[in-house]
């Protein structure tokens, strides 16, 4: 019993990082970059929806809804005024940009909102928890990991049957193909990062509702965990974004739940290595499953 | 040695800035002109110089993205603790003497781990390969930020769990988990620093005008063309990989001796990611460009002090902007028309990775 309620705490989690490692994961596949300014972003919209509901006094339901346009917004602007003057530049000066808009935002944060953490209200989701048998599972966890689903879904139905699910996917098979087939790369590409950022601010929301105090560099650590997640699974692919996630969740839980606190960082990396050497392209790499 | 020291124009340029660099430092920091805060820099300065180059050498030459160097600092910072403390025990304390062997040692154990490490990491390609690079960067923090170790008369002590070390009286604890190393007795010094900075030099220009640098770079240029002429890839990539990690190595061992204590979290990711950008703002494969980049880069933040909160903002500002004009394909047209204006004169052989 003990170790079910571990393993779905830890899909909890996992759900939070596959939230956050499908917009790695999407706009890698789109635009080639690692885009480390993602986990600054969620750190943007965990402080949107605190200020919203704490400050504002806003119902969660809107504040999260202002939180999404925020970082949706956010996201298009950085990608329109950082990242498309290097369209056709080294993948490395596009990373080095990433990581100054990074810092950036996280400077701006500090700056704007002080360096102590905030807590983050609780009263989003409805407190307490299923009880089945000995075990209870908290809504939250419920939530989050139903959220998960029903986002990836969505977006494998919205790439996979819609037209401009199929534009995303020419786009990341050929830009200079897709070009000549009247496909609006650029509109692609800031519509790549509304998505990804738009799901940054859900994460964010349910990050910050898991572990409510935030601070400017909330972002730094899970958006690490969540790049992970998306190579894990194979960067690039929405499922294995998805499993990527669910699995380094479950693996951080268990191991600090049975082996080690403080050793649990080196734990998950280590799984990271070992899975990489006998999949060098991740769970799910480009072979099996469609790239995004 | 067998063959002679390569001395061609550009490894000649460096050589002659960094020694200039340090004759002038040398003598401002000598007669106070330099004052307290940038006299402090001195020797980080080289560190981060030490690391960059070696982090180039893989980079740039050898072509693969690596995000854990801040690792295999932490490794050599750690050794050199280790090191010293046994040293310091048993009564050896000429500083020079003891950042001498601190520093083999650390740059030893990075290159030992380094070799290790390149086994399974080149088997990997692309992003693939600079993600495990990472998360071997992460695991080695994250142990040695649970390490405590201890000497005394028994030897060393070695425990992952608190006041479990069991040490006699007269023992010194030397590194204790989160907290890191304590009381370490400091042994860097601007020269020293100076001297690791022209040695890495001398290796990593040695490498990149032998053949096997050649190799290496034909491997990153084209891996199966050179594969073709019979250059066994994986081994010229892994020889540059290991020279990365142990002037890593050798950069960590010094900056663990210039402070008396100093705790594990300092090496995470992002010293790493300060790294690379040194590396990529310096010039890919150009090691005078990432001298004066690293010095830059580690003054700039210091000089806009002035503006208080808003330094760390308008640093941001200023990496994302040099990142875009150097970049930018209608930016660098324009440059290259003003220049032509000025008549042909042939501008720096930027190194670049691949198109």
């Amino acid at each position: 019993m003990q170790f079910l309620s571990y393993l779905i705490s830890g899909l909890g989690l996992g759900s939070v990082y596959a939230i956050m490692a499908l917009g790695y994961s999407m706009v890698y596949g789109i635009a080639k970059m690692l885009n480390f300014a993602h986990g600054d972003i969620i750190m943007v919209g965990a402080y949107v929806a605190f200020f919203a509901i704490s400050g504002a006094g806003m119902p969660p339901a809107v504040a999260i809804l202002l939180s999404i346009l925020a970082c949706t917004v956010l996201g298009v602007v950085i990608e329109r005024l950082a990242y498309k003057p290097l369209r056709e530049a080294s993948s490395l000066a596009v990373l080095i940009t990433a990581i100054g808009v990074s810092y950036f935002l996280e400077n701006g944060a500090l700056i704007l909102w002080g360096a102590d953490s905030k807590f983050f209200p609780s009263n989003i989701f409805p407190q307490g928890g299923l009880t089945v048998g000995s075990l209870t599972i908290s809504w939250l966890t419920i939530i989050t990991i139903a959220v998960c689903c029903i986002i990836m879904i969505l977006l494998m139905l919205f790439v996979g049957r819609t037209n401009t699910g199929r534009a995303m996917r020419a786009c990341s098979e050929d830009k200079g193909a897709a070009t000549l087939m009247g496909i609006n790369v650029n509109a692609i590409i800031s519509l790549t990062f509304a998505i990804g950022s738009g799901l940054a601010a859900v994460a964010a929301v349910l990050l910050a509702s898991t572990y409510p105090s935030i601070s400017p560099t909330l972002g730094a650590m899970p958006g690490i965990k969540a790049f992970t997640a998306a190579v894990l699974g194979g960067i690039g692919s929405i499922p294995g974004a998805f499993l990527g996630g669910l699995l380094l969740g479950v693996i951080e839980n268990l191991s600090k739940a049975y082996i080690s606190q403080q050793l649990s960082d080196a734990i998950v990396f280590g799984v990271l290595v070992v899975i990489l050497l006998i999949k060098p392209a991740g769970l799910l790499g480009r072979k099996v499953s469609e790239k995004v | 040695m067998k063959r002679k020291l390569n001395v061609n124009r550009n490894s000649a340029v460096s050589y002659s800035i960094v020694i200039a660099l340090y004759i002038a430092l040398s003598i401002m920091s000598a007669s106070g002109l330099l004052g307290r805060k940038y006299s402090s820099l001195l020797v980080p300065v080289c560190c981060y110089i030490v690391a960059a180059i070696g982090l180039n050498m893989n980079v740039g030459i050898s072509g693969e993205l690596n995000l854990g160097q801040a690792g295999f600092m932490s490794l050599g910072a750690f050794t050199a603790v280790i090191v010293a403390g046994a040293l310091n025990f048993h009564g050896i304390t000429a500083p020079a003497l003891v950042l001498l062997i601190c520093i083999i040692c650390g740059t030893l154990v990075a290159g030992f781990l380094g070799w290790l490490m390149s086994i399974p990491v080149l088997k990997l390609e692309g992003d693939y390969l600079a993600i495990v690079t990472l998360a071997f960067g992460q695991i080695i923090v994250n142990i040695i930020n649970n390490v405590y170790l201890g000497i005394d008369e028994n030897g060393l002590h070695f425990s992952f769990v608190n006041n479990t070390l069991q040490m006699q009286p007269d023992g010194s604890v030397l590194i204790s988990g989160p907290m890191g190393a304590t009381g370490v007795k400091t042994a860097s010094n601007f020269t020293a620093g100076f001297l690791l900075v022209l040695i890495s030099l001398i290796v990593v220009y040695h490498i990149m005008y032998s053949r096997n640098g050649r190799a290496i770079m034909a491997c990153r240029d084209n891996r199966i063309a050179a594969s073709t002429v019979g250059i066994n890839a994986v081994a010229e990539k892994t020889l540059a990989f290991v020279v990365s990690a142990a002037l890593g190595g050798a950069a960590g061992a010094l900056y663990g001796m210039n402070y008396s204590s100093f705790a594990a979290t300092k090496f995470d990711f992002n010293l790493s990611i300060l790294i690379l950008v040194y590396v990529v703002l310096g010039g890919l494969g150009n090691m005078t460009g990432t001298i004066i980049a690293t010095t830059l880069l580690v003054v700039l933040p210091e000089m806009l002090r002035f503006l208080s909160i808003y330094r760390m903002l308008i640093y941001a500002v200023v990496l994302i902007v040099i990142m875009i004009v150097t970049n930018n394909q209608a930016i660098r047209m324009k440059l290259k028309a003003l220049r032509k204006g000025k008549a042909g004169n042939g501008s720096g052989k930027g190194a670049s990775v691949n198109g």
